[in-house]
């Protein structure tokens, strides 16, 4: 898990080299203050913000809707997606309608959505909801269709029926495709809220950064990226733990945890 | 050894097409109650194709098929696979992977996993019953599912080369492990295998196949090596290599002929 020590160096290195030169190039003028803040005015309204709690809410209103939209969509996209592989029929029908679907770039749903759900929570999970739904519709798909056939004879030849084969053959076989889009669906889930905040909130990262713009305050919009990029990194950390909880069957996540 | 009326397996004229190739044609091959068959014949002359058919998975074939003296039709739970390739569900335990058939069946888990371990003891894995099957050596995979096989006691065990993936020495000893757990209650056996030394060892009767495409039995040799055997030691005997000897003879010339193809 943790980075081997001259790896965590030069990690070290990079960063302090990225903001030393943006520092340096802001103080000396080169570059305006306006448009690329100090680091260091950043890192002040960061702190700023979590000393004065008033980003709390904000994360919180975020991370309700990054896990609702994930949790629907890939709750969706298990039952569509299972439903489609084991039915030939339907996946063909569906086929050219999923494809269509997924075409479409979500953000032009964003309004749509704010008109249908309010300026709320709905409205983003929604739109994070239609982001995840075809990511794990794919991988369950995908999943189903790819089952070791060994595998699947042997279960039946050992007398699984239907809802056997579904529930210790079909679905542990699609969990490992589920899991392992796991950390793209949570991408995906905060694209969802993020944007959708963005175009239209009262709280949560997107709106913070919104309205930062709004005021031309740069410095609040970049606080605002850096929030969220640790909030990303903290989910990512989160997800690492579930997916090796998870996957202790499986070979190559048992030599990740040794390492 | 009684000589029961009605054969485990019987397949009359079975004839097996994908396409324009024929993977086996005109089969008539008999398994007795009890008795253990073995098929030799060279890679690739379609003996997998026969299991198929017997354990109901390949259900459109040319021919009859009788199990335990009824046509067979879709898959029957008195026959049991030991598949070539590792079959093990990977995110299930070597337990659950044993007590899985029984689930099947409709007991429930708790009273599944307690008649699963005695048989794990009987495979000799008792310590490694947590563990996944990745976790596990090819042998030890290897005894995980014939315990999932046997659990199920069925009367007939269809093997299809199950230890073709093994080093020589693991071979040996699951071979009498085989041996051993066969001798406690003589089920009907059909064992695939390209290696005669394997066939003869562990068999009752050996049957030599032609060499593809369009397989079928050419020679039937009984196999009256006495009993318990030991698979290192009987081979080691005169018996052992005067059959193989003959055997050997015929089955080199089917295998010659796969090569001149």
């Amino acid at each position: 898990m943790s980075p081997k020590p001259r790896v965590l160096a030069y990690q070290l290195t990079v960063l302090v080299v990225t903001l030393g030169l943006w520092s340096g190039l802001v103080r000396s003028g080169l570059v305006d203050a306006f448009f690329f803040p100090k680091p260091l005015d950043i890192a002040e309204r960061v702190i700023q913000w979590f000393a004065s709690g008033k980003i709390y809410h904000n994360l919180e209103v975020t991370l309700i809707e990054v896990v609702l939209a994930y949790v629907i969509g890939t709750a969706l996209g298990v039952i569509s997606g299972l439903w489609l592989a084991l039915s030939p029929t339907a996946s063909q029908v569906f086929d050219p309608y999923i494809k269509a679907a997924n075409s479409i770039p979500r953000v032009i749903l964003a309004p749509i959505f704010t008109l249908w759900f309010g300026l709320g929570i709905l409205s983003k999970v929604a739109l994070g909801v239609t982001l995840v739904y075809f990511i794990a519709f794919f991988n369950v798909y995908q999943g189903v269709r790819e089952v070791n056939p060994v595998v699947l004879a042997n279960a039946r030849v050992l007398g699984a029926g239907k809802r056997h084969l579904l529930q210790h053959v079909y679905l542990p076989s699609a969990a490992t495709w589920i899991i392992s889009s796991l950390r793209v669906s949570i991408g995906f889930a905060v694209i969802g809220a993020v944007v959708g905040e963005y175009l239209g909130a009262a709280a949560g990262i997107g709106y913070l950064i919104s309205h930062a713009e709004g005021m031309f305050d740069t410095v609040g919009v970049f606080a605002g990226m850096v929030v969220l990029g640790f909030f990303v990194m903290v989910l990512d950390v989160a997800v690492t733990l579930i997916e090796r909880r998870l996957m202790r069957w499986r070979p190559d996540n048992e030599a990740q945890s040794r390492r | 050894m009684a000589v029961a009326a009605q054969p485990a397996v019987a397949l009359h004229g079975v004839s097996v097409r994908f396409g324009v190739h024929t993977a086996v044609e005109n089969v008539d091959l008999r398994v007795g109650d009890g008795e253990f068959v073995a098929v030799v014949g060279p890679t690739g002359c379609g003996k997998s194709t026969l299991l198929n058919v017997v354990s109901g998975l390949m259900p459109r074939f040319e021919g009859s098929v009788d199990v335990l003296g009824r046509p067979a039709r879709g898959l029957n739970a008195q026959v049991g696979y030991l598949f070539q390739q590792d079959a093990l569900m990977p995110w299930k335990t070597a337990l659950d992977n044993v007590a899985i058939g029984l689930v099947f069946r409709g007991v429930r888990l708790h009273e599944a996993r307690e008649r699963a371990r005695p048989w794990l003891d009987k495979v000799g894995l008792s310590r490694f019953a947590e563990y996944y099957p990745h976790q596990l050596s090819g042998g030890m995979r290897k005894r995980v599912a014939l315990a999932q096989v046997l659990i199920l006691s069925p009367r007939i065990v269809l093997m299809d080369e199950p230890f073709s993936a093994l080093d020589v020495q693991t071979r040996q000893l699951m071979e009498n492990e085989l041996l051993r757990l066969w001798q406690e209650d003589r089920k009907s056996v059909l064992f695939i295998t390209h290696d005669l030394e394997e066939a003869i060892s562990l068999s009752d009767r050996t049957i030599v196949f032609s060499a593809g495409p369009g397989a079928r039995p050419v020679g039937d040799y009984p196999i009256p090596l006495p009993r318990p055997r030991d698979v290192a030691e009987v081979r080691l005997t005169q018996d052992f290599l005067a059959i193989h000897q003959e055997i050997w003879h015929q089955l080199r010339g089917e295998v010659m002929k796969t090569y001149e193809s």
